[in-house]
């Protein structure tokens, strides 16, 4: 076997080709051992533009695939005009059956071009595609909106059993992570609240601003937040998944309307928990506060009186009205992005980033139009 | 010379379900050696016991008369270096172009010059009829594509036992062709060991030395031998059947 791959035995001698003239042909002169990670090839000569019409391998030691792709480069390098095929002549017949079965399909050209691009066309096209997904957001807005009036014309179909596990999934299974957070930021706000109107000596107050801070902002936002990276990344990574796989198509396919199948489901499951989630996370904030509150004397009773008396019907739905819109836009962009993703799962993680941020942005710029429509209202 | 690949007594499980029990075959050096039997019968499986991807509930696997199943895991690689596997969806690695998917491996591999790897890659390509996609992401190739990309990738390090999981399903005629042309050049050129597990009667055929059917009826191995002997002279009804398109089996003789 001289021309197999010794494993292990490299009793190397360097790799050479040469060229030679000879009587109007071409011949190369190959000699020496080819191994991948041994050393680099000497080329002696030149080819003068034109492919090898004899080759020679008396001196050719044992070879890997280093040598058929030294040899294909270069007759791809040199094609010959076309009609004709390369000579092989003098090349032992496996390395020449290797380089047929190489040559057998044409070259893909036109992939390997990519133009280098200005920097104004590029501009052009962040802008355009920036564009784009506005109107991707738009119409993916305009799709539930119509999915959801088929639910209320009961016209449409997906299973029950999805949306009860929707809700399962983004209501008791978050339970714990919005119990831990919420009685942590009541905490926080009864201790800053504390540290600063003690100096007025009005520390009773400190139930007044926790109970508002929860139940007009904090409760909301951060269950929001967490719900965002919780159940919205989920929804983007199982929807682009199903994407990848073409499951979605499949759906298309089977006569299923994949918004009514895959969206309504779990933008419903979660317009129906963020309320709740929100009440709940108001209360247990409220709670940690006065815990700290009775941790720097005031009484739990008068704690609790205090905050009976600044908490009102109007401030409490404040949150709970906000909580429903937060819900949908976690939804919508969690869906979103799964069913825009790419078909290969690093799409997948692109998608699932990409719902986190969209998510929390709205969010953040929602409870900001909200602010400014309270201000305005003077609510 | 002793066998390159022994399986002795192999038992596979999933769990309590047993897919396949006391296998017993060998591999010989240079040998084209074909898995076949129906779907879902256990052939993948089998697959990933002989690269190591799960253990045997019973029994082992020899490489070189080494045993590969009881070995340390800084042996087991070192065996593993030595295999290329090419699985049945192909399995490429998505955020890489295809290029990179190959020359991920030969770079990894040792110190190169770019050209050396550009050529190594152009030149695997090339074999599977792939030439110029270096630059295409597997998201952007049909089904067959990515077989043959997958088998490229298998290919970049000129293995000495090169695993194919259903390399011709999907393939067109004319690729299917050539791929059993390439892995008989494989084996004239570089010497190695091919294990296909496939379907196509014709490439079983073509190109296998020794066939291995596994019959899912008595989750034992169906038959043993070269497959041209086995289609008219099978002892075992079912593998006659299989070799004959389940099409007037010849009577056993
Ligand atoms: N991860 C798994 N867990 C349990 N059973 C499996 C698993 N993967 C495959 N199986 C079962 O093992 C059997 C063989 O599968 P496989 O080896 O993939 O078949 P094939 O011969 O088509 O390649 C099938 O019956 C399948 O149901
Ligand atoms: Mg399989």
């Amino acid at each position: 076997m001289p021309n197999t791959i010794h494993d292990g035995a490299k009793n190397n001698s360097p790799p050479c080709a040469s060229w030679r003239l000879e009587d109007q042909s071409v011949l190369l002169e190959l000699s020496g051992d080819w191994h991948r990670g041994g050393p680099d090839v000497t080329t002696i000569g030149n080819s003068s533009g034109r492919s090898a019409d004899r080759y020679d391998v008396q001196k050719l030691g044992a070879f890997d695939s280093m040598l058929p792709a030294f040899l294909l480069a270069h007759l791809r390098a040199h094609p010959l005009p076309s009609g004709t095929t390369p000579s092989f002549e003098g090349l032992p017949l496996n390395l020449c059956g290797l380089l047929k079965l190489a040559l057998a399909v044409p070259e893909e050209i036109g992939a390997q071009i990519t133009k280098p691009v200005s920097r104004a066309a590029r501009l052009g096209k962040l802008s355009l595609k920036a564009w784009k997904s506005t109107l991707d957001v738009i119409e993916f807005v305009g799709q539930c909106s119509m999915s959801m009036g088929r639910l209320i014309c009961g016209r449409a179909r997906f299973r029950k059993q999805d949306l009860w596990l929707s809700v399962q999934e983004c209501g008791i299974e978050a339970l714990p992570i919005v119990t831990l957070i919420s009685f942590l930021i009541g905490m926080i706000l009864a201790f800053v609240g504390n540290a600063q109107l003690t100096n007025f000596g009005a520390n009773l107050l400190v139930a007044d601003l926790v109970a508002i801070a929860m139940v007009r902002e904090m409760g909301v936002v951060m269950t929001a937040i967490i719900m965002s990276g919780r159940t919205g990344a989920a929804f983007a990574a199982h929807i682009g998944s199903m994407n990848a796989n073409e499951e979605i198509d499949a759906l298309r396919t089977s006569g299923f309307n994949p918004f009514d199948y895959l969206v309504l489901p779990r933008l419903l499951a979660l317009v129906i928990m963020m309320p709740m989630l929100t009440i709940y996370s108001n209360v247990v904030g409220i709670l940690g506060g006065m815990m700290v509150g009775s941790m720097v004397g005031i009484p739990t009773v008068l704690f609790w009186n205090e905050t009976l008396l600044s908490v009102n019907l109007t401030n409490a739905s404040l949150g709970v009205i906000k909580s429903v819109f937060f819900g949908a836009a976690i939804a919508v962009s969690g869906c979103m992005q799964g069913m825009r993703a790419g078909r290969s799962s690093a799409a997948v993680g692109q998608a699932t980033t990409h719902a986190i941020v969209a998510a929390i942005t709205w969010v953040v710029v929602l409870d900001s139009a909200f602010a400014a429509i309270f201000t305005l209202l003077n609510i | 010379m002793p066998a390159k690949i022994s399986v002795h007594k192999l038992t596979m499980a999933y769990g309590p379900v047993v897919i396949m029990r006391d296998l017993d075959f060998e591999v010989n050096e240079r040998e084209i050696f074909v898995i076949m039997g129906g779907s879902g019968c256990g052939k993948s499986t089998l697959l990933r016991h002989l690269v190591g991807l799960m253990e045997p509930s019973e029994g082992c696997i020899f490489y070189d008369s080494n045993n590969f199943t009881a070995t340390t895991i800084e042996e087991r690689a070192r065996f593993i270096r030595r295999f290329g596997v090419m699985y049945q969806w192909g399995a490429l690695w998505s955020s890489l172009t295809l290029g990179e998917n190959i020359s991920m491996l030969i770079e990894e591999a040792g110190q190169q010059s770019p050209k050396t790897v550009r050529d190594l890659v152009a030149y695997k390509l090339s074999l599977v009829g792939l030439a110029g996609y270096e630059d295409y992401y597997p998201a952007q190739l049909s089904g067959g594509m990515k077989k043959r990309a997958g088998i490229a990738r298998a290919m970049a390090l000129d293995p000495d036992i090169l695993f194919l999981d259903e390399p011709s399903g999907g393939l067109d005629p004319l690729s299917a062709k050539r791929l059993d042309d390439l892995i008989l050049h494989l084996r004239d050129s570089q010497g190695c060991t091919i294990i296909i597990v496939t379907h196509e009667l014709a490439s079983i055929f073509g190109v296998a030395d020794t066939a291995l059917f596994l019959d899912p009826v008595t989750h034992t191995q169906g038959a043993l031998g070269n497959p041209k002997h086995l289609r008219d002279h099978s002892e075992n009804p079912a593998v006659r059947l299989f070799l004959n398109r389940g099409l007037t089996p010849i009577p056993a003789s």
